[in-house]
């Protein structure tokens, strides 16, 4: 496997007396999808702050492309290639679909002309192409979804990190965002996702970190993550684990 | 080009006035609403677009004032160029004023407040500094020669006002087709989002303060040529203060013509109540609160605002009918 496009390592970051993320690790590659799983409050969101330069961690580094990025602000990674999406849907409400995406889009293209085709092109890709002159405010919480993802792909990344952009989608909505992702993968996008939708994870995911308490408990293909007790336990408590393995043996 | 046809037509529809109206009454009104107008465009370039309401913009129109009239009187300086050094003087505490409250981190009310704070600092600071003339205020010497700005014809104060009107409807125009504009507004809508998609929103921020300093500054440059006198309640008083971020809001904020159309409305009413009641003190002052609460109530997007608004829905419902229209002939 060649180098990490991202390598966390070791990062930590208490609020108060609690530790959110301690002492956490974890790497992404170009053309893979990445899931980042853990029960809430493990700390998933704020390790996306780190990496994205919102939250500094207090101890640990980020490497981005082999360069130490660490506590670099948000819009200087952004300018690097690495793009987020946030769990709580952030629009920007007064504007239409198109001048949403038309902010990102004009990262790589200063000049309106250019950044207005290269916008209304990603609005098309992620399904927004016929909502692009309604006011933000008026999509539904898919429409939202998607408009996350498109002004994050409007500043052409090469990292992107999806904070639960399935949540919240019903079946039908989900199958149909599916594909968009595995497409940005194909395309050389390195995607890291959490997300709490366990068949997407399983059908999207080559490689899985499971955080729990702040720390990655397991790793690996995804397969080999549901069977892993720690994971079992984290989810479903103490002791969780071996009364699964009992019952399975009667 | 297309999008600035109409800064065209309506500056040329104004600058015909004085072909119709010789009234000095009527010139005198039109000069101080579009002087208004130009200071509220100021704000509206950081306030409308950028979100940032300021308190205090009587720091850079006083500063351009005092500017102004500090090289004429003390140092002899040309007019002209002490108008500009009052631009260039504004801008520049905008940058001081605008990167140590947002290098701080200062956002909505907390900003309001330390704008004000230091419009209040300068205002006590003119009122006592041997340099501004203290509390006697600073007048300049009458010269009605063209090249120390000052002209026995109103008319021509009338079209140099109109012109740095014009002037900042192209910097708004000019400012909502760029990326530095798409920016700002991004910046207002969503600071947090705005900075994820690579915007360093605290720049911005800054940039925004300092041309919309030199915006309000020039209003002060040209209040202190057509009255040739300045002392500190007029120059950094808390009155300009207030019309500037009235006359946007009232107009519409984050719009092109929002401080123009707020200005001539507001000076109108007031003028207006004045007229039809005799001169009772501040009653001018209670109809701009009533106006404001009016507008904020029903229309909170301002006059222009509600025009685009209605413009943009009626487009809309014209596009979605089109558009059954068609799939009932397919069907």
């Amino acid at each position: 496997m060649a180098d990490p496009l991202l390598s966390v390592e070791d990062v930590s970051r208490g609020f108060g007396g609690l530790m959110a993320v301690n002492g956490a690790s974890l790497s992404a590659s170009t053309r893979r999808i990445t899931a980042l799983i853990g029960p809430n409050g493990a700390g998933k969101t704020t390790l996306f702050s780190i990496i994205s330069g919102f939250l500094k961690p207090s101890a640990g580094r980020v490497l981005y492309d082999g360069i130490n990025v660490t506590g670099e602000p948000p819009y200087r990674l952004a300018r690097r290639g690495i793009a987020r999406t946030f769990q709580i849907v952030q629009p920007f409400a007064g504007l239409s679909v198109r001048d949403n995406i038309l902010v990102g889009a004009h990262l790589r293209h200063p000049r309106r002309p250019a950044a207005q085709i290269s916008a209304e092109a990603v609005g098309h890709e992620v399904g927004l192409g016929h909502l692009l002159h309604r006011p933000a405010s008026t999509l539904t919480v898919a429409g939202r979804k998607r408009l996350e993802l498109a002004r994050a792909l409007a500043t052409e990344p090469r990292l992107l990190l999806l904070d639960e952009v399935l949540a919240g989608l019903n079946p039908s909505e989900i199958n149909d965002i599916v594909p968009v992702i595995r497409g940005l993968s194909g395309r050389g996008i390195a995607i890291v996702m959490i997300e709490h939708v366990m068949h997407a994870v399983m059908s999207l995911a080559e490689q899985v970190f499971v955080l729990a308490e702040g720390r990655v408990i397991a790793q690996g293909s995804p397969a080999q993550v549901a069977g892993d007790q720690h994971v079992i336990e984290a989810y479903l408590g103490h002791g969780a684990a071996a009364k699964l393995g009992g019952a399975n043996a009667l | 080009m297309k999008s600035f046809l109409p800064i065209v037509i309506v500056v040329a529809a104004l600058a015909a006035v004085p072909l119709v109206v010789q009234s000095n009454v009527v010139l005198n009104f039109l000069i101080v609403a579009l002087m208004i107008a130009l200071a509220g465009q100021g704000w509206n370039i950081l306030g409308g677009y950028g979100g940032q309401y300021s308190f205090g913009h009587a720091a850079f129109f006083g500063t351009g004032a005092y500017t102004t009239a500090i090289l004429q009187v003390h140092y002899g300086v040309n007019a002209w160029l002490g108008f500009l050094a009052g631009v260039v003087a504004g801008s520049a505490v905008g940058g001081v004023i605008g990167g140590l409250a947002f290098r701080a981190g200062l956002r909505s009310s907390y900003f309001a407040l330390v704008t004000l704070a230091f419009a209040e600092v300068l205002r006590i600071f003119a009122s006592v500094a041997p340099i501004t003339g203290a509390g006697v205020g600073l007048l300049i010497k009458l010269d009605l020669h063209p090249q120390a700005f000052q002209f026995r014809s109103r008319a021509i104060f009338y079209l140099i006002i109109l012109a740095l009107v014009a002037v900042s409807l192209i910097i708004a125009q000019a400012l909502e087709r760029s990326r530095f504009g798409v920016w700002l507004v991004a910046v207002r809508e969503n600071e947090d989002a705005a900075m994820a998609l690579g915007v360093n929103a605290t720049a911005i921020k800054i940039a925004a303060m300092v041309i919309s300093a030199a915006v309000t500054a020039a209003a002060g440059c040209f209040y202190v040529q057509y009255f040739l006198f300045v002392d500190a309640p007029i120059g950094y008083g808390a009155w300009i203060s207030i019309e500037a971020l009235l006359t946007p809001i009232i107009g519409g904020a984050g719009t092109v013509f929002g401080a123009l159309v707020g200005a001539l409305v507001v000076k109108s009413i007031g003028e207006g109540a004045k007229f039809l009641t005799g001169d009772i003190p501040g009653l001018d002052l209670m109809t701009f609160g009533a106006v404001l609460v009016l507008v904020i109530a029903f229309a909170p997007r301002g006059l222009v605002g509600t025009l685009i608004d209605a413009r943009e829905a009626l487009a809309r419902r014209f596009v979605s009918s089109r558009k059954i229209a068609e799939g009932t002939a397919r069907g």
